[in-house]
């Protein structure tokens, strides 16, 4: 009997060890620091917003936050590692402690925020669902799509704002499901469907990849808000906070015209903001930076601005109207340009 | 022996099995109750609740192909047996048609015909050794790879072929068309009673009757009599082209058509090496007895070799019905069932 005693303490133990080792992340800034690179889960592939490029470097919009988080955290923004998760696992595995942020392309609800337990700490791009038809079908308006043989991929939030949206304007359809972004890419290009619909960012990033994408227009109609930015778990509020400032050093840094080019010849400017962000101000006199309150060195967002550069610098390097995925900014520009960017002040 | 009940307990045959089987059964159990608990530990524990309720909630969503009426304020229960039915119906036409390709080839490959017997030949063995999956998505490549609507391939005058399927014109039925049912159900009823009385009329007295020529006739001819005297109940409702899509008629959408095509070949081919198999199964001596009796080659196969190769036929034949609807729910699991967005619905309640 002691041996199967043993049997059941052994079983007890295994299954209670990893139940604890699932809980038992401490702070994630020290847990991040004593490995010496960040895990950031990424897309697994969306042109301009995360993918690797030929030399197998991730690059993209979404991918500049993590390494600007990994420059906030390290000095040095090639210290991450990335997980490419599927839009089916990406909470899970940000839940279970397998990265320490996510940072792919994903809406902000309520229900994401409060009930599966993450935490949204800011938006890096303004999305909405939009609608993609070839340019030769001479539709300009989505309104104008009554009975036309749509792309939808099963199971998602998309599918449901499409049914809203095509009841809401008393239109019929044909919904042809498909599982993957790459099927729906063949089924809309072979004309097995005369409309695609995803988030329009995901459109634009298919579209640059057809033979011609200036065969193709996506409509003006926007049917949904999907604010898209980096998230954390919930319940390490300080590790939220250099993730969210991280985001927000970016987007103050094109406000205050910072970009990886000038961020030296900055650290001389007028502008007291300025040298609080580059860590050339103190707080009052107190003889530290403002790296102090993240736990952080004070050059943490000098090293994010030359580094990864501003918002506006990641944005027309990755998908802005030089790139293949030519997205103009519309929401997405500063407060000051008539987008709706905008950070709290940086004291 | 003593009777020692502690020494019985562990040489008794038959009492240690007895224990030995709970306590593993026990313990397997315990895993499972521990397991659970765990998960459900720590599935609270990150504010995760699960729960069947979705089920009953409107599920969003639209489904362009429904046997049952369906629209998106409908409950994901329906939404499931939308699917459900689906898949009956892709599986029972896959069946269909494998059985009827499979069973020619099979005895095509008998053939003594050197050209016939070997095109069968590499038909079974190139599809049987390429995988299922890759023969669905050629077919879907082909199928979506056909004209568009505008340029829609006509044929039979009112049949259309493009990347959007096939469409034809669909029956809308009159009043009276009930009779012409009906009387359809009378021819088959009758001929199967004229069947039992001229095979015992044969047995006493020895006449053949061309029974088979006379059931046919009287199953066709009487509801096309009837549709007559009933003045033609039947209209068709003809695809017209409108807007993007053609509108009216039936469609098989390329999707559907795909996966049939795809299924159905690759199992006929399983399928016809089970139907020669079972044909070979049956002794030469069989076959020569009869022509030594005399009979006609067409009886021989009806009569005497049939009935003993289906014995050997109809058990893998089975099995390779349940591989079919296998293989279409496990690469449709989320097209028609929607699987994986049901677990996120189990555990997040929403989409993902």
């Amino acid at each position: 009997m002691t041996k199967i005693k043993s049997l059941f303490m052994a079983l007890i133990l295994s299954l209670g060890v990893s139940s604890a080792f699932a809980d038992g992340h401490g702070s994630t800034l020290d847990v991040v620091k004593e490995r010496g690179f960040l895990k950031c889960g990424s897309n697994t592939g969306l042109a301009g917003f995360g993918l690797p490029n030929d030399a197998g470097v991730w690059e993209g919009i979404d991918v500049d936050v993590c390494r600007a988080v990994a420059a906030a955290v390290f000095g040095d923004a090639s210290k991450v590692e990335y997980v490419p998760t599927t839009s089916k696992v990406r909470f899970t595995v940000l839940q279970s402690g397998e990265v320490d942020m996510l940072s792919r392309n994903t809406t902000w609800t309520l229900q994401r925020d409060v009930e599966l337990g993450l935490e949204f700490v800011g938006v890096n791009y303004y999305d909405g669902q939009g609608f993609m038809v070839p340019a030769s079908l001479g539709v300009s308006s989505a309104t104008e799509l009554d009975g036309a043989s749509v792309c939808i991929q099963v199971g998602t939030t998309t599918e449901m704002n499409l049914a809203d949206f095509f009841s809401a304007n008393g239109m019929s359809y044909e919904a042809v499901p498909v599982e993957t972004n790459s099927e729906a890419d063949a089924a809309y290009t072979a004309g097995r469907c005369d409309v695609y619909t995803t988030d329009a960012s995901g459109l634009y990033a298919s579209r640059a990849g057809y033979p011609d994408p200036s065969a193709h227009v996506v409509l003006p109609e926007i049917v949904s808000k999907e604010p898209l930015g980096p998230s954390v778990r919930h319940g390490d509020s300080a590790w939220a906070d250099i993730v969210r400032w991280s985001l927000n050093a970016m987007i103050i840094g094109e406000e205050k015209g910072i970009t990886s080019a000038n961020v030296d010849e900055m650290k001389n400017s007028n502008d007291p903001e300025v040298l609080r962000l580059l860590g050339v101000n103190q707080v009052g006199d107190t003889g530290a930076g403002y790296g102090q309150w993240l736990n952080l060195s004070d050059d943490w967002a000098y090293n994010i601005l030359q580094q990864v550069g501003n918002y506006s610098e990641s944005f027309e390097r990755h998908i802005g109207p030089n790139t293949p995925i030519n997205i103009q900014r519309g929401l997405n520009a500063l407060y000051k340009d008539g987008g709706i960017l905008y950070a709290p002040p940086f004291r | 022996m003593t009777s020692n009940p502690l020494r019985k307990l562990i040489f008794d045959e038959k009492i240690r099995s007895v224990w030995i089987q709970a306590l593993v059964i026990g313990l397997f159990a315990f895993l499972v109750y521990t397991v659970s608990q765990t998960t459900a530990y720590n599935l609270e524990k990150r504010g995760i609740g699960t729960g069947f309720e979705f089920l009953h909630m409107s599920a969003g969503y639209d489904i362009s192909f429904s046997l049952i009426d369906f629209t998106s304020k409908d409950t994901h229960l329906k939404a499931y047996f939308v699917g459900v039915l689906n898949t009956l119906l892709v599986s029972i036409s896959g069946i269909f048609l494998a059985t009827i390709l499979g069973f020619l080839v099979g005895v095509i490959r008998l053939s003594s015909n050197w050209l016939f017997r070997n095109i069968a030949y590499v038909y079974v063995e190139f599809t049987r050794n390429v995988p299922v999956l890759l023969q669905i998505i050629l077919w879907y490549s082909i199928l979506i790879h056909l004209p568009k609507v505008k340029q829609a391939v006509q044929f039979l005058e009112f049949f259309y072929l493009t990347n959007r399927g096939l469409y034809s014109p669909s029956p809308i039925f009159l009043q009276g068309f009930g009779f012409v049912l009906w009387s359809f159900i009378f021819a088959l009823v009758f001929t199967f009673f004229l069947k039992r009385y001229l095979k015992k009329k044969q047995e006493t007295t020895g006449k053949q009757y061309p029974i088979f020529y006379i059931n046919s006739a009287i199953i066709i001819f009487t509801p096309i009599l009837m549709f007559y005297i009933m003045g033609m109940p039947i209209e068709f409702s003809h695809p017209v082209i409108k807007g993007f899509n053609f509108q009216g008629g039936m469609v098989l959408r390329p999707e559907f058509m795909g996966m049939l095509l795809g299924l159905s070949i690759y199992t006929a081919a399983f399928i016809s090496e089970t139907v020669r198999s079972g044909i070979m199964a049956v002794s030469k001596g069989q076959r020569e007895a009869s022509q030594a009796l005399g009979l006609k080659n067409n009886f021989i196969m009806r009569l005497i070799i049939i009935p003993q190769a289906l014995r050997v036929i109809i058990p893998p034949l089975t099995s390779q019905y349940l591989n079919l609807t296998k293989k279409l729910i496990i690469r449709n699991s989320n097209r028609l069932f929607r699987f994986s967005s049901w677990l996120w619905w189990y555990f997040f309640k929403s989409n993902w």
